[in-house]
């Protein structure tokens, strides 16, 4: 069986949040202290960029299973002004803000599974898997 | 407005970072330390993050931060206490704290800050 959960993320205290709720929620799927740090540290960095590129929107928690393994997938969803180039975005040292250009790809190498879809005045959605 | 306490040890100055930090409280902090670093000519900081269960890049930009506005004002930074795990993370993020001294404990933390003011880990020259 499956579960999810949706929060809305607004300021860096929703960071914090959900933060929290990602550990919490890779504890009890019994995740290694390593990969939980590796998923918390992703979902802070997507939650983080949400609040400032994407002027705030959600992030969803579910747990997967593909028969054999069971999974934490965190979405983070935006309406803002989306990525115009998306291979830019990821390249490490690039920001459009005063970051440090790491976020993107930061999450990426901390995932198994890694989905970017933006559409330029659409917004954003950023999906990460981790399995256990 | 809660705020990060910053701790005199000797000619030190001590920061725990304990709590799960938002960004307000992270300019405070830097903006605190800088300020105490001006007033008590403090020679060495150490930042304790034995507490933290995570560092992101927001996090780890800070104490690159802090350590860069030290060295202005002649204050050497060193990051004690890092978790294992952690490590783990920031380096697969991307971040190895480049400029940034690392020790496992406050202890070494002070004799590594006291070897490179007195050539010697007890202090004396």
């Amino acid at each position: 069986m499956t579960e999810h959960e949706t929060r809305p993320i607004r300021s860096s205290a929703d960071v914090v949040i959900v933060r929290q709720l990602v550990r919490a929620w890779a504890i009890r799927l019994g995740f290694s202290l390593v990969d939980q740090t590796k998923i918390v540290t992703a979902a802070s960095e997507l939650a983080r960029n949400t609040v400032d590129y994407g002027g705030g929107g959600i992030a969803r928690l579910e747990t997967l299973s593909d028969g054999r393994r069971i999974g934490l997938r965190l979405t983070f969803e935006d309406k803002g002004p989306g990525i115009e180039d998306l291979a830019l975005a990821l390249k490490d040292g690039y920001t459009s803000g005063g970051g440090l250009g790491l976020g993107l790809g930061g999450a990426k190498r901390l995932s198994n599974d890694f989905e970017l879809v933006s559409k330029p005045g659409e917004g954003t959605r950023v999906s990460i898997t981790r399995w256990r | 407005m809660e705020r990060i306490p910053i701790l005199k040890m000797g000619e030190f100055l001590l920061v725990t970072i304990q709590v799960d930090m938002h960004d307000r409280l992270v300019m405070a902090l830097q903006e605190d330390l800088t300020t105490r670093i001006a007033d008590s000519g403090a020679r060495g900081v150490l930042i304790d993050i034995s507490c933290l269960d995570m560092v992101d890049s927001f996090i780890g930009r800070m104490i690159g931060n802090i350590a860069a506005m030290s060295r202005v004002l002649d204050a050497e930074t060193v990051v004690v206490g890092m978790r294992p795990a952690v490590a783990i993370t920031l380096v697969e993020l991307g971040l190895s704290l480049p400029g940034v001294r690392t020790a496992l404990s406050v202890d070494k933390g002070m004799d590594l800050l006291r070897t490179s003011f007195h050539g010697t880990p007890n202090g004396a020259s």
